[in-house]
């Protein structure tokens, strides 16, 4: 069974939210949309986002990281606001496992919204549904598009290419293998929701500088020669012993 | 597999362009609907994005459709004062009646009291030509307050630098080093790059005080205190230079490392190279007509003389008695005092730190060659099979630049990577076209004021790059031509002008009074200036004394710009622009091109969608002048028009008649089968349009590298008017331009000779070899009081003040902080999110405080430009931006006290770069009972006629309805 997801790698997202206005662009005047904006142009301006990025530091100066984590429905295997829902509006896809909701069967009860645990789902205070991330659902599928458009905005849109898309259930897709070979974690597992969307982590690369490698054989300090040399007419043994 | 039906009317059109939401040009596709743009994505098929867009790039939809644009032609209404925003609607007819007829009395009586600024540099090949055709000295493009340093001090350097001249080659380094990186500037190619080099397990290390953006993901983090990278970075080269890690054979083949230094102190020729009897044409190359010391014979050698090998350090003498030092034996002297545990004092970076940077560059640099399978050919004929690269690549930017000791400090960086053996080698750095140039570049602006005359063009270019004295743009008693006092003994290599300073010149009639200020897309009473207030007074004061009592200081002021900026309610006239969806556009090789490593690439912008209200690209108004003005490029003999509009101009003016060199090198000649060279194509804007706007030459390989030495691409170079000479661009270790201001200083040699009063300034500064001082603010501020030192940064998601009227790029950034590291906060008992006064010498603002692990516990920091006046940008009044943002501007000065009631700018002593980020503040929280809003503020501003109201609710597009 296919089960599409996103997996984004942290250690590449420098968060510069190209993800977010990406989506956004897309889907406000895609099938999901519209997204709205109150106070566009005024005080405390609030729209709906599929997909927002939260920055915060984790540790003390100097042994800081800046963590960009861009976040979004997780598509979960197992996803609690879809048997919340008193309509059946939030449903999951048997076909490639997209949570989506049914605009005209929500009533904006916010069930949903208290269930999930990831804060992933926005009211439209205008249209008083709940919207969400579709994966670009108007787009994986469009064949007027080219193959190679056929990915959420997002994914094609992210600079560092942070963002794979794939189905997790194929374990020779792209994105099955970054999850195996680069520590590929779910958010909250405690929460049994098992999230399809996946994060792999920080790594760090080192270099190693052994002490011999400072001390050196063809060192260019020797052809012009100025290797540290005591001058010869600084004080010697020869200047005191005789022997 | 189950497809959902899209709900929405399928995308009827695609167009191609290029971005113009920051300053990276990528190619984009924009996807229409019923001719309202309804998406835009990057175009795969673009070589310098490659299909990404970024954060400003999705948003072009809601720049396009802003409120804050600006439609109609407006002029002040009579009696109201600037800044107020009384206009009224006017036609284009009478704003370009009203401009010939007053710029034609300017130019018929003193050109030079017409002076043009333009917030954008990528323009500069039409408005500098405008500027010189009209006659006028007073042009230059912002790059003066952004990061001239980082472009001069590497071009006086290598011949090139980063950004659009060069940058580092991630495809194949192993080590790279950024240091002091904006985040908004070549955005996305350096996002693709780093993301690939990680992943290919390159080893990233970040120098910055802040630790944001790019530097989040770095392998290492190294903190420093601003101002204090040129200790950094001698302390690296003291300890390269110790250990050995230099690569000496790209230094004696390479560079002017092996040359032999005059040291005869009592000699004019002092601190010159010593030169051979061959007589050499007198042009704009250097002429390889220097000594080195040979090992082999013993004896001085003209250089590179083949079966010659020259010592690098040492002292030697020449037959006549001369004394003589190979240039790096004088740099080793010059770091024999900086070392890592000096330096830790200056940076707050530990000396064992200090010593693993060095270690790690100049350990990777020699070990981990890469050979790449390339035959070339270098200058002095000498065949090479392969192309080698030691693959250390660094990347720095305002940073570094915007300090008034960043020339020298970039100078110390282009010489660690010479030292390092990485110029224009893979895996380091590398050059883009037309770089490399010659050092200093040949461009020069007239040395005399007499070729200032009426109705004539200017006699040279507006901008340049001297390389004596005597190229100085000075009257005869030393003064500034320029108004900004450009290329004057205060700022002798301000390249790229000081637009930062004309306001404030032109006020006080110092060096003199003008007559008409234009404009374009620069926010000088609010983000693009230093002590914005001030300016702000200044740009309605009114004369009290003389003959022009109560009129303007500056009489008249003309803006041109797309949207309602703050700078706008200042102007007399406000001519409204397009945006980058209306417009023909050139990203050319006359100017700064998006330039390949692998080639030349040049590009354009066509219009997706019809010109909103009675906008007008600048470019037609600039034509429309200059064929009203009769200014010789835009007229025929006759004095009749010659061209129709700007394409019109792109497709048919050359550089001189017949040059067959014009704004754009792609698809030349009658049927578009030449490039970079050739006549007039009728349809090239179709063959643009054809090829997604974009023209790539790729080089052969093996031209690709090497360049400054390459014999096979310079002369290519030379063959395709790139470039006028095909002579070897040996790196400056030790840089004779500067050698030949400070000699003038010490009353040495034929050249002119500074005024008394900056003899001591130019001889300081004017080091042939780069050294740390203090920047200048440091040196007049109380760093008792002052403690703290304050830098903005640039958001990824807004470029500069534009972004404000952007419904969905003001969600991200609303307002901004203050961000101090935590520690520092809590000595003041300031807690998260407190208001706090922020105070410098110079003014003091009122904002939140914003606790942080992510910044050196010596520095604040906040993003630039998220504050605006209130109303301006069409936004409400209690909009976000002005009531919770701020400027750090207003604790800015645009000058600094030189001695009694001399002042000074607030620049780099060499360049005229704004000093941004030298100011010193204090913090503390505000009284009890003050009011929760940003100080200072100011009037509101009120929308102008002709443009549209703000919704109160956006729902663009929106198809499906509930």
């Amino acid at each position: 069974m296919t089960q599409l997801a996103l997996v984004i790698d942290l250690n590449v997202c420098v968060g510069c939210q190209a993800c977010v206005t990406s989506c956004k662009e897309w889907n406000t005047s895609g099938s999901a949309g519209p997204m709205v904006d109150q106070n566009p142009y005024g005080a405390d301006p609030t729209g709906t986002f599929f997909n927002r990025v939260q920055t915060f530091e984790v540790g003390e100066f100097p042994n800081t990281e800046t963590v960009h984590f861009p976040k979004s429905c997780l598509h979960c295997e197992d996803p609690p606001c879809v048997p919340v829902c008193p309509t059946g509006a939030s449903y999951k896809r048997k076909e490639d496992g997209i949570v989506l909701v049914n605009y005209d069967k929500c009533i904006g009860c916010k069930y949903c919204s208290w269930a999930c645990p990831y804060g992933a789902r926005e009211l439209d205070e205008q249209q008083q549904v709940m919207k969400k991330c579709t994966l670009c659902v108007d787009r994986i599928y469009d064949t007027s598009m080219a193959e190679a458009d056929r990915k959420p905005s997002c994914v094609l849109a992210c600079p560092t290419s942070a963002r794979l898309f794939g189905d997790v259930h194929d374990p020779e897709s792209a994105v099955s293998l970054a999850i195996r070979e680069s520590g590929g974690y779910p958010l909250m597992p405690e929460w049994g929701t098992h999230p399809a969307n996946h994060y792999l982590p920080r790594r760090k690369t080192r270099i190693k500088i052994h002490e011999d490698e400072l001390e050196r054989a063809d060192n260019p300090l020797k052809v012009d020669r100025q290797l540290p040399r005591p001058a010869t007419n600084e004080p010697t043994l020869d200047d005191f012993t005789t022997w | 597999m189950q497809a959902v039906k899209p709900s929405v009317p399928p995308l009827q059109e695609v167009k191609t362009t290029t971005c113009y939401m920051c300053a990276c040009r990528c190619g984009i596709r924009v996807h229409l609907r019923d001719g309202v743009v309804r998406y835009i994505d990057g175009n795969p098929d673009h070589p310098l994005n490659k299909g990404v867009i970024c954060a400003k790039g999705s948003s072009g939809i809601m720049k396009q459709y802003s409120p804050a644009r600006l439609l109609k032609p407006l002029k002040r209404k009579a009696g109201a004062d600037r800044g107020a925003g009384d206009f009224e609607e006017i036609e284009w007819e009478e704003a370009f009646a009203t401009l010939a007829e007053r710029l034609g009395k300017i130019r018929a009586t003193d050109p030079k009291k017409f002076a043009l600024f333009t917030g954008r540099d990528q323009m500069q090949a039409l408005t500098g030509m405008f500027a010189r055709q009209f006659g006028t000295p007073n042009y230059a493009a912002h790059g003066g307050f952004c990061s001239v340093n980082m472009a001069a001090g590497m071009i006086y350097t290598i011949g090139g630098s980063f950004w659009e001249f060069g940058g580092p080659d991630l495809d194949r380094a192993k080590l790279f080093v950024m240091i002091g990186t904006a985040e908004d500037h070549h955005s996305n190619p350096l996002k693709i790059a780093l993301s690939k080099f990680k992943r290919d397990g390159g080893r990233f290390i970040s120098i910055n005080p802040v630790r944001t953006g790019y530097s989040a993901i770095a392998d290492e983090w190294v903190p420093i205190r601003p101002g204090t990278d040129g200790a950094l970075l001698l302390a690296i080269i003291h300890e390269i230079i110790a250990t050995g890690l230099y690569d000496r054979e790209f230094l004696v083949q390479y560079s002017n490392a092996g040359q032999l230094v005059n040291m005869a102190e009592s000699n004019d020729e002092f601190g010159f190279f010593v030169r051979t009897e061959v007589p050499t044409e007198e042009a704009c190359y250097e002429p390889q007509d220097k000594l080195w010391w040979d090992r082999n014979t013993d004896r001085a050698v003209v250089t590179h003389q083949k079966g010659a090998d020259p010592y690098l350090l040492g002292e030697f003498t020449l037959s006549d008695g001369t004394p003589v030092k190979p240039a790096f034996q004088l740099l080793q002297e010059r770091v024999s005092d900086y070392t890592p545990e000096w330096a830790s004092q200056i940076t707050g970076i530990s000396a064992a730190t200090i010593r693993q940077l060095a270690h790690e560059m100049g350990v990777t640099a020699r070990d981990q060659k890469i050979e790449l399978p390339i035959a070339w050919t270098d200058s002095w004929d000498n065949e090479h099979d392969t192309v080698t690269g030691n693959p250390v690549a660094f990347h720095a930017m305002r940073g570094l630049a915007a300090h008034s000791n960043g020339f020298q400090t970039i100078r110390a960086l282009a010489i660690l990577m010479s030292l390092l053996g990485t110029i224009d080698r893979p895996g380091g750095f590398r050059h883009k076209a037309p770089f490399p140039r010659p050092i200093p570049p040949c461009a020069r602006t007239p040395n005399d004021p007499r070729a200032v005359q009426p109705n004539r063009p200017l006699d040279g270019m507006a901008l340049g790059w001297p390389s004596d004295p005597d190229d100085l743009f000075v009257n005869d008693d030393g003064s500034p031509v320029r108004i900004d006092k450009a290329f004057s003994w205060e700022y002798p290599l301000s390249v790229h002008g000081l637009m930062h300073n004309a306001i404030t010149n032109a006020w006080r009639g110092d060096p003199y009074k003008i007559d008409t200020l234009l404009i374009f897309m620069a926010n000088m009473s609010w983000n693009s200036t230093m002590n914005t207030a001030e300016v702000r007074q200044m740009l309605n004061d009114k004369e009290t004394e003389g003959p022009n009592t109560g009129e303007f200081k500056i009489p008249f002021l003309v803006v041109c710009d797309a949207f309602h900026s703050e700078m706008t309610a200042f102007a007399d006239l406000i001519l409204p622009d397009t945006t980058y969806l209306e417009r023909h556009d050139v990203m050319s090789m006359l100017d700064r091109p998006i330039s390949e490593f692998d080639g030349p690439v040049d590009s354009v912008r066509i219009p997706v969608v019809p010109v909103s209200g009675d906008c007008k690209p600048f470019q037609e108004v600039l034509i429309e002048l200059g064929t009203r003005l009769k200014l010789p490029a835009f007229v025929t003999k006759e004095g009749e028009r010659k061209f129709r509009d700007y394409p019109d101009f792109v497709v048919n003016w050359e550089t001189e008649p017949g040059s067959g060199i014009g704004f754009l090198a792609g698809w030349r000649g009658k049927g578009g089968e030449k490039f970079l060279r050739g006549e007039p194509n009728p349809n090239q804007w179709e063959m643009y349009e054809k090829n997604n706007c974009v023209f790539h030459y790729e080089l052969p390989k093996s031209y690709q590298y090497m360049r400054n030495w390459n014999k096979g691409y310079l002369e290519w170079s030379q063959r395709n008017r790139i470039t006028r000479y095909a002579e070897p661009i040996l790196i400056h270790i030790y840089s004779e331009v500067l050698q030949r201001f400070r000699g003038a200083a010490q009353g040495k040699g034929l050249t002119r000779k500074p005024p008394e009063h900056l003899r001591k300034r130019i001889d300081t500064y004017f080091d042939p070899l780069p050294f740390y001082y203090e920047p200048l603010e440091g040196q007049v501020t109380d760093r008792h009081k002052y403690p703290l030192a304050a830098v903005t940064q640039r958001p990824m998601a807004m470029y500069h003040s534009w972004d404000s009227q952007n419904a969905w790029l003001r969600q991200i950034h609303t307002h901004n902080y203050l961000y101090v590291n935590t520690r520092t906060a809590r000595q003041q008992g300031i807690e998260d999110g407190d208001w706090i006064w922020v105070e410098s010498q110079w003014g003091k603002v009122r904002c939140m405080a914003r606790h942080s692990e992510a910044v050196e516990p010596g520095t604040v920091w906040t993003w630039n430009a998220i504050g605006k006046a209130a109303g301006a940008w069409n936004l409400t009044p209690d909009a976000n931006e002005s009531q919770k943002g701020f400027l750090l501007n207003h604790l800015i000065s645009e000058e600094l006290p030189a001695g009694g009631s001399a002042r000074v700018s607030n620049s780099d002593p060499i360049t005229g770069q704004a000093a941004w980020y030298d100011v010193r503040v204090r913090i503390y929280k505000v009284g009890a009972g003050e009011t929760a809003v940003t100080s200072p503020q100011f009037a509101v501003m009120k929308p102008y006629p002709g443009m549209k109201t703000r919704s109160s609710i956006l729902a663009f597009l929106g198809m499906k309805q509930k």
